[in-house]
């Protein structure tokens, strides 16, 4: 294992992308993602890179339009109200089957909202990323090191899928530093012969484009790209799974809260009280069948999300409201206490009788 | 064994480098652990803090709610965080800037007027480099034998020339007999 560094959350992800060969960063500062752009705006000038402070959060979205069009690999970050700016550029890189990775380093709203930590951008992300038939595979790591593993993932999977990659963050893991190794090992690319790139009359052109006024010809674009999404479905959903081999009672909490419900689960365990934690790391994907499974032997479930009640909505799905689903959460950028999901599994472990 | 601890001051007292400096230490040991600042605009001028956890085992939430080690460089912060310091747990005080004492019984209270030794000594800055070196000595929350190394990590190649500071700092605090 190669030597650990320590660096920020943020940092960590900024290198890992340049390690995926990603050469074009095109961004806006907003906190509490900013050091991703400050670490780009010191590093691509040093390796032949760009990085491109836009004049805003729409022009850097279409500026990785641009990128990705002629097949290089495009990022771009920002904080959930810049994110919402994108959903534009989001919906058009869907319609223009073009992959990307683009980072929301989730802060509190609605609105300007506030700074602190939140995970209030889980329908943005996994519903509505802007308009239209489309989805983006969401990534929702929890820890430094993974901030950096999911950006490498992030641009295997964008190419792999012609599809975007969202790394749902929050600000713990964004300005949190923990050790973290840099050696990511061999990293795939893709071939990628849509790209609108010259050949000098070598084939016909490639066009890349959303607009089809042809409803049956759109229409069929749509029942591709979802034919497409179905393998995504099917293929990448993943989860961690923490001493839910016995549980009686399964968190399902992602990114720094699933951190805060470990505590919490060992505070159940040393009670007596069979605890455990499923944790997305796909939330687009949802993994349903992880989860779906755990509800033929745990008796409820506790949704933990920085949110009004969110991700819930796709817990009761996953498991067809067959179980309680109770909800532990805190709002506008704050975090749940280990106490306050403790007694929200006590809570729980009263509910779901026998089968 | 899991250590939490929560350094709060001002804004420019050098908080996050204190928190950055045992977090590098934990690093070199080969520990887990997890550095958390406050963040945005609390951070100028206005209160900030940060939570260091250095661990055995991997750190599940990184956000010191209930302090084993409270370092307090100001009044808003030990009135702030006092309360929340885990029973048994001690409170260091820069005794230069919080006049009054520890009011709870069940922690262990430490006061060194760590601002007040740095202009004395022309440490100007450095009063976290010395509330740190006052800490290991009591807690031993890191070897002192380890202080250079890490030190010699932390201090970056542009201020090479504040390595000899820092240090002596650290020794300061880690001598002072109160």
């Amino acid at each position: 294992m190669s030597e650990k560094v320590l660096m920020k959350g943020n940092e960590a992800l900024a290198e890992a992308a340049i390690a995926a060969g990603c050469r074009h960063y095109l961004g806006y500062p907003i906190t509490p993602q900013t050091e991703v752009a400050a670490y780009m705006a010191k590093r691509m000038p040093k390796i032949g890179g760009t990085f491109l402070q836009a004049e805003s959060e729409i022009a850097a979205i279409n500026m990785v339009i641009g990128v990705s069009s002629a097949g290089k690999r495009a990022m771009t970050s920002s904080s959930s109200p810049g994110i919402a700016l994108k959903s534009e550029g989001l919906s058009y890189l869907a319609g223009c089957d073009l992959p990307a990775l683009v980072v929301n380093v989730q802060r509190g709203g609605p609105g300007l909202g506030g700074i602190q930590p939140s995970q209030s951008d889980y329908f943005l992300a996994t519903r509505a990323g802007g308009h239209g038939d489309f989805h983006m595979i969401v990534l929702a790591p929890a820890t430094v090191q993974e901030m950096a593993d999911f950006a490498i993932k992030g641009f295997e999977l964008a190419d792999k899928y012609r599809m975007v990659t969202m790394i749902l963050a929050d600000g713990v893991l964004g300005q949190m530093m923990e050790p973290v190794s840099l050696d990511f090992g061999e990293i795939k690319q893709f071939d990628k012969p849509w790209a609108a790139v010259g050949t000098n009359g070598g084939r016909r052109h490639n066009i890349v484009n959303s607009l089809c006024l042809e409803p049956t010809q759109l229409e069929q674009w749509n029942i591709d790209r979802y034919k497409r999404y179905e393998q995504v479905m099917a293929n990448e959903q993943r989860a961690e799974e923490y001493m839910t081999d016995d549980a009686d009672v399964i968190c399902v909490a992602y990114g720094a809260t699933a951190r805060v419900t470990k505590n919490a689960i060992a505070m159940a365990r040393a009670k007596g009280i069979k605890a455990g934690l499923i944790r997305p790391i796909t939330l687009w994907p949802f993994p349903k069948k992880i989860v779906g499974a755990a509800a033929k032997k745990a008796k409820a479930f506790v949704s933990v999300e920085m949110s009004m009640g969110q991700m819930i909505e796709d817990v009761e799905l996953s498991i067809r409201c067959s179980r309680p689903v109770l909800l532990c959460n805190r709002s506008g950028g704050m975090i749940p206490t280990p106490e306050e999901v403790l007694a929200k599994i006590e809570e729980a472990s009263k509910m779901g009788g026998a089968d | 064994m899991t250590t939490r601890i929560l350094i709060a001051g001002f804004g420019g007292q050098g908080i996050l480098f204190a928190g950055k400096f045992l977090a590098y230490e934990g690093l070199l040991e080969g520990r887990e652990l997890s550095w958390l600042p406050s963040y945005g605009p609390e951070m100028r001028g206005g209160t900030a803090n940060c939570s260091v956890i250095l661990s055995d085992e991997p750190v599940g939430s990184p956000i010191v709610t209930n302090p084993d080690v409270l370092i307090a460089l100001n009044l808003p912060s030990l009135d702030k965080f006092e309360g929340d310091v885990a029973q048994g747990g001690e409170v260091f005080v820069d005794s230069s800037l919080i006049e009054r004492k520890v009011a709870r019984a069940d922690v262990k209270a430490h006061y060194i007027p760590a601002t007040k030794l740095a202009s004395d000594e022309g440490l100007s800055g450095l009063a976290n480099m010395i509330m740190l070196g006052f800490v290991i000595k009591h807690t031993g929350v890191i070897p002192y034998e380890n202080v250079e190394r890490a030190m010699a990590k932390v201090v970056s190649e542009r201020h090479k020339d504040l390595l000899d500071a820092n240090l002596r700092a650290v020794a300061l605090g880690y001598g002072y007999e109160g």
